[in-house]
């Protein structure tokens, strides 16, 4: 992959060989390609000289960084007990239902995934959801539509 | 600062250096706090907690593996709180293990087996959470088995691979509840960096990793009328494996060890030994060809040379330096060796078809069964070693079958390919090697004996990570002169993590030896992956000296006096070492591999 391996590259040249680039590194594919693949894993592992599975280690251990496809909006449902309470299994009814997709599936498009995520730090404001970085608070249903159809006409 | 700290614990006083942690505090006055993270050989992880103890003043309780001991702290290592908070910990554990114990390989031998049984975790006081997808055993390695649901995640794994091996083939994948112990991208064990080795295995609490187990095909084996079963046992196994059967650590059980193989079956019992004076002589006179031909014909040849008997260090450098390969010598392992001989020149003196020859090796070693499977083992036109069993399965099948161990009257080897000398004793600890190969090869090269007092090369004894010496050559034989004057400089490492130091001296041009060995494992193979468990220093240290014992007992303590391989040289191997024969049968070739 002529693509990752340049990419990942050039995030070395700007980060630096040491171990601690590992997690800007990473963050930055994720940023820019939704994932993190395996063929970037290896990448790094080799331009960092450590083992693809320390890399592995790293990028599994933070919800944040994904090492499956994502699509371009990752939907993520606080699934914590204060959004619990306030009706967040109607809150992913409807997002399945809109999306015509699973908790953690993404749509065939690639255009949307949804996903899990634990306390947001919204719990007074619950329930509470993100979109890629963007948090959204007091979910009802309806709510929910309409912001999903905002979010489907965008590119 | 005060550099001796004092305490006391259950009211007993103790001074210790500052930096001690309190439950090495603890031991040094007899005090045991059960541990199951914590591992002697490992840098401090802290988080199993199941060592915690009571300190007066302190609000909770404190992981005394992972706190260095204050100046007058009060520790109770055994209150009801304490007691009651391992209990909650260990049966929490107990909770998310499939704990099926009586079909368990460790079953015994196991951390979390003897904690519950200690706390008494008798009821289910925890729903079971076993995680349905853990129930996948991965037995995709020749070597080693990943049986997840079994695993407690205290990493002593992952912190052996890394610490002590410098692989990194495994690690911390996930967090939280999900958390668990994963290959890149969880690939299966055969397909990822993985050397073999064995170290996470014997660093294991539990049942999680294990060594992969053949013994039951050689049940049948011996079961079957037709087939001769023969078995080869490596050095290290003679000093270990009495750990297994009611002795301690560093008994030398050589004899009862003969007797009772014989016992259950085999129809011979041989010695890996043989072979290992067998290698030095070939591996000797490599050596010197390659000297030879660096500094009479000015030819370009790699040096320094490096051992090639120990298939972890092997699959290491063609995973890791796959540029490096020249540097091996070229000779097989002594069980290779043995395998390929065992099925050509023992079938032709035996009168025995070689197809009905079933070759077992007793290695200390998991990466032996991986080396047995190598596809290019096959020179005797057979696979060559058709199962190499770790210490431990034999220990197993010696229970298995009834013996009475303790009270068998010793017996000899067989012959052919059972006599040795002391020289081949010696491959079983770090260092062994080189001091073989030097008795050997300062001996054809001056005619003299290596000047060192009763032959023992101390310099490359011990447990030092990496040990060098150098011998000066003189007064040669005359076939010999372009060495004169010349310092041999040699060196020994052991544990991957002193491999690749070694490494990366050769990568830089800087490496100052002409030959090296490498063991993959800490201590050599008498601290193998396949050894005894426990293993640590304390029990590398006896194992070592029982076989420095054995070497000094030995009435032959050079390889090329062994009686057997001038023999072999006469009738066999004719065109001698290094000729067309041994290439065939005794040498090998190398694989690169990825490193990433
Ligand atoms: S790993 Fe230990 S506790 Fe678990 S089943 Fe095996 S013997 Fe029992
Ligand atoms: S066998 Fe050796 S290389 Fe393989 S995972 Fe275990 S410690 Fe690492
Ligand atoms: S596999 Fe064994 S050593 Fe590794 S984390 Fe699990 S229990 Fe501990
Ligand atoms: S519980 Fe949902 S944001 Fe805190
Ligand atoms: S042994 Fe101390 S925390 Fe695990």
């Amino acid at each position: 992959m002529p693509h990752t391996k340049e990419l990942v590259e050039k995030l070395v040249d700007t980060y630096g060989r040491s171990r601690e680039s590992m997690l800007p590194i990473l963050q930055d594919i994720q940023r820019t390609e939704h994932y993190v693949s395996d063929d970037a894993m290896v990448e790094i592992a080799k331009q960092l000289d450590i083992s693809t599975a320390d890399v592995y280690g790293k990028a599994t251990f933070y919800s944040f960084i994904d090492t499956v496809p994502r699509g371009k909006y990752v939907i993520r449902v606080c699934k914590t007990i204060v959004c619990e309470m306030h009706n967040k299994s109607g809150i992913i009814e409807t997002l399945e239902n809109l999306l015509k997709i699973k908790i953690g599936e993404t749509t065939l498009n690639r255009k949307f995934s949804l996903l899990y995520t634990n306390c947001l730090g919204w719990c007074h404001m619950g329930p509470a959801m993100l979109i890629n970085d963007e948090v959204f608070t007091d979910l009802t249903p309806e709510r929910v539509r309409e912001i999903i159809a905002i979010y489907k006409n965008k590119n | 600062m005060e550099n001796i700290i004092s305490l006391t614990i259950n009211g007993i006083d103790v001074s210790v250096d500052r930096g001690t942690s309190i439950l090495e505090a603890a031991k040094k006055i007899n005090i045991r706090i059960p541990t199951l993270c914590y591992h002697e050989d490992l840098c401090v992880a802290g988080n199993c907690r199941v060592c915690v103890v009571e300190a007066e003043g302190y609000r909770t309780l404190i992981a005394s593996c992972a706190t260095p001991c204050e100046q007058g702290m009060k520790i109770k290592t055994n209150t009801p709180k304490v007691r009651n908070a391992r209990r909650d910990l260990i049966a929490l554990l107990v909770s998310e293990h499939n704990t099926q114990c009586t079909t368990c390989y460790r079953s015994t031998n196991c951390e979390l087996q003897a904690l519950a049984s200690e706390y008494n975790i008798d009821n289910d006081i925890y729903m079971s959470i076993l995680k349905p997808e853990h129930l996948r055993i991965d037995k995709s390695s020749w070597s080693i088995e990943k049986d997840d649901s079994k695993c407690v995640r205290c990493q002593r794994c992952v912190r052996t691979c890394s610490e002590l091996q410098h692989v990194n083939a495994i690690t911390v994948a996930h967090k939280g509840k999900d958390m668990k112990i994963s290959t890149f991208m969880d690939l299966p064990m055969n397909e990822v960096v993985c050397v073999n080795c064995g170290q996470c295995v014997i660093h294991c609490p539990t049942g999680a990793l294990t060594e992969r187990r053949y013994y039951d095909d050689i049940w049948n084996a011996i079961g079957d009328e037709k087939k001769k079963v023969i078995i080869n046992t490596a050095p290290s196994v003679r000093v270990a494996i009495g750990e297994m059967l009611g002795y301690g650590p560093g008994a030398s059980v050589t004899g009862k060890m003969v007797s009772a193989l014989k016992q259950i079956g085999f129809n011979m019992v041989l010695d890996t030994n043989y072979t290992a004076d067998l290698t030095i002589i070939e591996e000797g006179n490599e050596l010197l060809m390659r000297l030879k031909k660096a500094l009479v014909n000015k030819e370009e040849v790699a040096l320094p040379m490096i051992t090639s008997c120990s298939p972890g260090w092997v699959k290491f450098i063609e995973h890791m330096y796959p540029d490096k390969l020249a540097h091996l010598s070229t000779c097989k392992s002594p069980q290779q060796m043995f395998g390929a001989l065992s099925k050509t020149y023992l079938a032709e003196k035996m009168g025995i078809e070689p197809e009905n020859i079933v070759s077992v090796a007793a290695m200390p070693c998991a990466a032996k069964k991986f080396e047995a499977n190598r596809p290019e083992m096959k020179s005797s036109g057979y696979q060559d070693i058709d199962a190499g069993l770790t210490t431990r399965e034999i220990g197993h099948m010696i229970k298995q079958a009834g013996v009475d161990f303790k009270e068998l009257i010793d017996s000899d080897f067989d012959s052919l390919m059972g006599d040795s000398t002391g020289a081949a004793v010696i491959f079983g600890a770090t260092g062994g090697v080189m001091e073989a190969a030097l008795r050997t090869a300062y001996e054809i090269i001056t005619g003299r004996d290596v000047p060192f007092e009763k032959l023992n090369i101390t310099p490359v004894r011990g447990l030092e990570g990496i040990k060098e010496a150098g011998i000066l050559i003189d007064n040669c034989l005359p076939e010999w002169n372009f060495l004169e004057g010349v310092e041999l400089k040699v060196a020994v490492a052991h544990g991957l993590k002193n491999a690749r130091i070694i490494m990366e001296q050769i990568e830089a041009g800087t490496s100052p030896y002409h030959f090296i060995e490498v063991m993959a494992c800490p201590g050599g193979c008498i601290g193998g992956g396949g050894q005894p468990i426990p293993t640590n220093d304390d029990v590398r240290k006896k194992r070592i000296k029982a076989i420095y014992d054995e070497d000094a007992g030995k009435p032959i303590r050079k390889s090329h006096e062994n009686p057997e391989i001038k023999k072999i040289y006469e009738e066999f191997l004719v065109d001698g070492p290094l000729g067309h024969m041994s290439h065939k049968l005794l040498h090998t070739h190398y694989t690169k591999r990825n490193r990433y």
